[in-house]
């Protein structure tokens, strides 16, 4: 039994390896203190590893003691004090938020153990270690949060982190473009998520009269709260979730703001491991998982949510086809499947879609590990059609690979088969999307067959690396996170079986919406998973052989279709016609009207110039009084003391 | 009373507001002395007549309420009034060696 207090903690120990860690790093910009690298590494691995034990210990205790339903410390602080509004900082764990910490710590202390290797001959290595201890903080906070704000809070504090780590080898100016255009996404996604709480706030406010002077002031924007009187919301609901879901759109990496993920690939790898595959695109799901009861009374929103969901998983799984930069292939299977947890959340399949969350994050971590790793022997060289045949070079990053590739693919007993078919299952159930589940399952091969090509392009055949001799395989503190990351990615799938399912049990407190769950359904869920295990697999094998025997293959198709190719390699000009729609539009504004009209003339014309015209002409006006004649001094003297005596005998 | 039948002789009698109604012509003649004429020696002098009025109030004042603070300031103005000429005769030559005049019109050079 964990004392209440202690989950203060799980957010707070990362928050002071950022504050001794970024201290060390300002002391060492200054040039006082050479920062000793192995301490640096200690303290910030050391946190996040204190946050997973006890975010372990929460777990235990919520499993030993089910009558628990949560820990919370309600009252930390008090925030805003309003008549009618008390908002206070609180903590809350409940089972979903328990999952959601020991992922995000677990997996954050793997890829702070790997970013040590990885990181180690960075001139701002301790920079790069405090960044990741912030972002870990705020990543909890926005998990053990227990109101919209707070959550809030911590979903800005990740966006921020995420800027400064995309962009942290910022004098590469298309790097530090990719962290801008990240930042400036989200913030779009965000505004949404904004208007979605003031929403909701003018609702309890109009539903709250003022002049009632019993109301006792309460924190409507906490969950609890909002869970008990989610009716006030039910005439605006749907605005206020399809604005919370656009802020997931944009945090989460979907379609219509799922832009920013393949550029975010700018940043260190294990960046991109861990903020850009394993957690903080997770906040969107967890965001909407959060919120279940809200959007269960929306059934267009769950609609959209599911639709966005396949959509994205489709289109960004058809262009990882195409893809040559190894991120850029991860950084569109996460876009991918990233769209499977929305088309979960979308069917009521909250447990499945956090479920697969955990998956994936377990799969896609290894799989990003395994890129840096073969990154960082091949002396950033990203593109695969300059590795190959690094199975022979690296074993242990190549066996990691494959296992999560499959595991990705939805190969059987890998992980990422239970939670993907979960999630198909339950879109075949829902009457609403049933033929949702057959784009869905097509998506899964076209995974399947990307990954695999992947795999064959980068570790079999011949090396077509320049200097074949410099390649080695990596330092234990990169593959030790990729063994652990690669067994979990082999095994996290059992927690998931179907018909006793252990982590459905765990979150059957977000429920599930089943209307007409069918006669005999594991027998149902049984065939449809062996459809599309055969379909995998068929992908799968397929890829593997055609790549194994010719890799250009694919040159006469793409000569046969070149412009549909095309249109695919350069993500259907998606960057290029948002770039005409809204930045090119915005830009021109800003240098017409903001710059040349509003700065130049009326700022620095009137304001600006015009204030300094106007006081050098009262001057000269001011000025003709003073005629140097002593006289007229005299009388002005004169006139004003004849103004005071009257003032002081008629005043 | 027409000023013609007044009996000097029996009648003369100096009150208070004798005092007062000379000091303040002399204040008037003064100023308009200092305010209209364009010799700086001459405004100098008018200056005197100023604070010569000024003096009379007081003296005028203190007699009349039988206290000595205004005997006191009467000699301090004295006093300052002997350094304001000195001072004021120093310009003035120092002036005049520079600009040969002591035409108060001729130095404008504060003009804005």
């Amino acid at each position: 039994m964990i004392p209440k207090d202690f989950i203060i903690l799980i957010p707070l120990l990362p928050l002071l390896g950022f504050l001794i860690n970024g201290s060390i790093t300002y002391e060492q910009l200054r040039g006082r203190v050479c920062a000793n690298k192995s301490m640096v590494s200690f303290v910030a691995c050391l946190m996040p590893f204190l946050s997973f034990a006890l975010g372990l210990w929460v777990l235990l205790t919520l499993a030993l003691h089910p009558e628990i339903k949560s820990i919370s410390t309600p009252h930390l602080l008090d925030w805003m004090i309003l008549d009618h509004f008390h908002l206070t900082f609180g903590l809350e764990i409940d089972h979903l938020s328990s999952v959601m910490t020991l992922v995000v710590t677990g997996v954050g202390f793997l890829i702070h153990l790997y970013s040590v290797g990885y990181m180690h001959d960075d001139p701002h290595y301790s920079k790069y270690m405090s960044y990741l201890n912030l972002f870990l903080f705020f990543m909890l906070v926005l998990v053990v949060a227990d109101s919209l704000v707070l959550l809030f809070v911590g979903w800005e504090g990740v966006g921020l982190c995420s800027y400064l780590l995309i962009g942290f080898w910022f004098t590469d100016k298309e790097k530090a473009k990719a962290g801008k255009k990240a930042f400036i996404v989200n913030r779009i996604g965000d505004f949404g998520f904004m208007i979605g709480i003031f929403l909701i706030v003018a609702a309890f406010a109009a539903a709250v009269p003022p002049d009632t002077g019993t109301e006792i002031a309460r924190d409507f924007l906490s969950f609890s709260y909002l869970k008990t009187h989610a009716g006030v919301l039910t005439p605006i609901i749907t605005a206020v979730t399809l604005c919370l879901f656009f802020g997931a759109t944009g945090k989460s990496a979907q379609i219509p703001l799922y832009v920013w993920l393949p550029d975010a690939m700018a940043g260190p790898t294990p960046v991109s491991a861990l903020i850009h595959a394993a957690t903080m695109v997770t906040a969107g799901i967890y965001m909407v998982a959060r919120l279940h009861f809200l959007f269960v009374m929306a059934p267009f929103t769950m609609h959209v949510v599911a639709t966005v969901g396949l959509v994205t998983a489709l289109l960004a799984a058809i262009i990882g086809l195409t893809q040559y930069d190894i991120k850029k292939v991860l950084a569109y299977s996460t876009v991918s499947q990233l769209g499977y947890m929305f088309l979960g959340l979308g069917v009521g399949a909250f447990s499945g879609a956090i479920f697969h969350v955990m998956t994936h994050a377990f799969f896609k971590a290894c799989l990003f590990l395994g890129a840096g790793s073969v990154i960082h022997a091949l002396h950033h060289e990203q593109d695969i059609r300059f590795m190959g045949g690094l199975v022979k070079k690296m074993p242990i990053t190549a066996v990691t690979f494959l296992v999560c590739t499959l595991a990705i693919a939805g190969i059987p007993p890998l992980a990422g088969f239970f939670s993907k078919d979960e999630i198909l299952f339950m879109t075949y159930a829902n009457e609403h999307t049933r033929h949702y589940f057959w784009v869905g399952l097509f998506t899964a091969g076209v995974t399947a067959f990307y990954m695999m090509r992947l795999f064959v392009y980068a570790f079999t055949g011949k090396t077509r690396y320049e200097h074949p001799e410099k390649i080695h395989e990596s330092p234990w503190t990169m593959t030790l996170p990729l063994i652990i990351l690669a067994g979990l990615a082999t095994v996290a799938g059992f927690l998931g079986m179907p018909g006793h399912s252990i982590i459905g049990g765990w979150l059957s407190h977000l429920g599930q919406i089943t209307p007409h769950h069918i006669e005999g359904s594991a027998l149902q869920e049984f065939h449809l998973m062996g459809i599309s295990v055969g379909w995998a697999g068929f992908c799968a094998l397929a890829a593997f052989f055609l790549y194994k025997r010719n890799l250009n293959f694919t040159e006469g198709l793409k000569r046969t279709f070149k412009t549909l190719y095309s249109f695919i390699y350069n993500k259907y000009k998606v960057d290029e016609i948002y770039d005409f729609l809204f930045v090119q539009p915005i830009k021109g504004f800003s240098q017409v009207f903001l710059n040349r009209f509003f700065d130049q003339k009326i700022v620095d014309g009137l304001m600006v110039n015009g204030l300094a015209l106007s006081s050098r002409f009262l001057g000269r006006c001011l000025s003709l009084i003073q005629t140097g004649l002593a006289v007229h001094y005299l009388l002005f003297l004169l006139i004003g003391l004849c103004l005071v005596i009257w003032f002081i005998v008629n005043g | 009373m027409h000023p013609r039948s007044v009996d000097f002789e029996i009648h003369m009698h100096v009150s208070i507001h004798h005092y007062l109604v000379l000091a303040a012509v002399l204040f008037c003649l003064g100023l308009l002395g200092v305010i209209i004429q364009r010799n700086i020696l001459i405004m100098l002098m008018c200056i005197e007549v100023l604070m010569n009025s000024i003096n009379l109030t007081f003296i005028a004042l203190a007699r009349y309420y039988n206290q000595v603070d205004g005997h006191l300031v009467a000699i301090f103005v004295m006093a300052i009034a002997a350094v304001e000429a000195a001072i004021g005769l120093g310009i003035v030559i120092s002036l005049f060696r520079n600009r040969q005049s002591i035409d108060i019109n001729d130095f404008n050079s504060m003009r804005g």
